[in-house]
């Protein structure tokens, strides 16, 4: 008779917590959440321009309190951190040769800091003007 | 063995490193627990010869999978303090004086102490049709062999450099919660025979990769190309199917079968 019990170990909800490299990854996940909620305030912003000059000026000061404030710069610093993770990753899902060569990580993980810098750009100044 | 070398053992020979099993005896334990074992240290010892080292001298009991000693077989995967290693391949130096904890690979049934049950890696693995599939069956032996440039073997090289060890899985949160996920091995095999220029079974395998346990139970974690002990990187495999499985999706949407 066979005496073969195969032992399941649970993973348990922490799992995430016991390895640096998985809390890393949820929190490079986890800012979804922060920049859902960016966004929705964004959406907020044009509904309440769409209600006129008054509404959308109420709407304007509400951003002003330290406590938008400081949730905004916690919003950028998350949304940084998602921006650099990610682009870390890229070269994982290109597949590109030249002259029957892969092409250099570095060369790819740069060419979206540039992309990134001239949009940033690019929007800064269509914001300014 | 030489008097120096025997000199160089005498001297650090009286250094103890603390290693700690996760047993599991199937016919009388109800769950895993832990045993110390205390082993004599040598900075050339690895976790594997020190598992032989308790298995000879200290408790003939203990249970674990090795073959070659050599990071070829892929046999003796297991846990060392939480990361999934093979056992040849990481030295007691690196750890050294901290105790060491050595569990069964991680997302596996226990079948006894530091052995897995691999019956649904082995099965992934066959269901992804590892083996190439020519455009025409009844090409004859004398019209010759498949030729193929350095340039076509480099597309998937890489990917072919799996030996089955299992380590991917073990680093999987995402197969830890849902085994029906394919999985980071079997989908890196199948990008192997998919990318080379001698297979026409693309449309066949692309079926298991558009499932929602194909490709897309990945959620981009990463960790399997970080313990993969042979370079194989079956993180970039899988986001490069994705690719592939969207453009599929999206050609089907203008051209259906």
């Amino acid at each position: 008779m066979s005496k073969r019990k195969p032992y399941r170990r649970e993973m348990n909800n922490d799992w995430w917590l016991k390895n640096i490299f998985y809390s890393k990854y949820m929190i490079r996940e986890g800012s979804s959440i922060f920049i859902t909620l960016y966004s929705l305030i964004l959406a907020w912003g044009v509904f309440r321009l769409s209600q006129g000059e008054e509404a959308f000026n109420a709407w304007l000061s509400a951003l002003q309190h330290p406590v938008s404030i400081v949730f905004h710069l916690l919003v950028l610093l998350i949304a940084l951190y998602h921006t650099i993770t990610w682009f870390s990753l890229a070269p994982k899902a290109v597949d590109l040769y030249i002259k029957g060569k892969p092409l250099d990580g570095k060369l790819i993980v740069a060419g979206h800091y540039i992309t990134f810098t001239i949009v940033t750009i690019f929007c800064l100044i269509v914001i300014m003007l | 063995m030489s008097t120096q070398a025997t000199h160089a053992q005498q001297a650090v020979v009286d250094k103890v490193i603390e290693i700690e099993i996760l047993r599991y005896r199937p016919e009388q334990d109800e769950k895993p627990f832990p045993q110390g074992f205390e082993i004599p240290y040598h900075p050339d010892m690895s976790i594997l010869e020190a598992l032989q080292y308790i298995k000879d001298h200290l408790d003939s009991s203990v249970s674990f999978r090795w073959s070659c000693r050599m990071a070829i077989c892929g046999s003796c995967g297991l846990m060392v303090n939480n990361i999934p290693k093979l056992g040849c391949k990481a030295f007691l130096r690196d750890y050294y004086p901290q105790k060491v904890t050595l569990e069964a690979l991680a997302n596996f049934p226990i079948e006894r102490d530091l052995v897995v049950v691999m019956d649904d890696f082995i099965k992934k693995l066959e269901e992804i049709k590892p083996y190439i599939i020519p455009e025409r069956d009844e090409k004859c032996l004398s019209e010759g062999t498949y030729q193929q440039t350095p340039e076509q073997m480099e597309k998937y090289a890489k990917f072919s450099m799996c030996i089955n060890c299992g380590l991917c899985y073990s680093a999987c949160p995402q197969y830890g919660l849902d085994k029906s996920f394919t999985g980071p091995a079997a989908l890196a095999l199948l990008a192997r025979y998919n990318r080379d220029s001698r297979d026409a079974g693309s449309a066949e395998r692309m079926k298991i990769v558009n499932q929602e346990q194909g490709v897309w139970s990945c959620t981009f974690v990463g960790y399997c190309s970080v313990v993969c002990p042979k370079g194989v990187d079956p993180a970039a495999a899988i986001q490069l199917l994705k690719v592939e499985s969207s453009k599929d999706y999206l050609i089907g949407m203008f051209k259906p079968d």
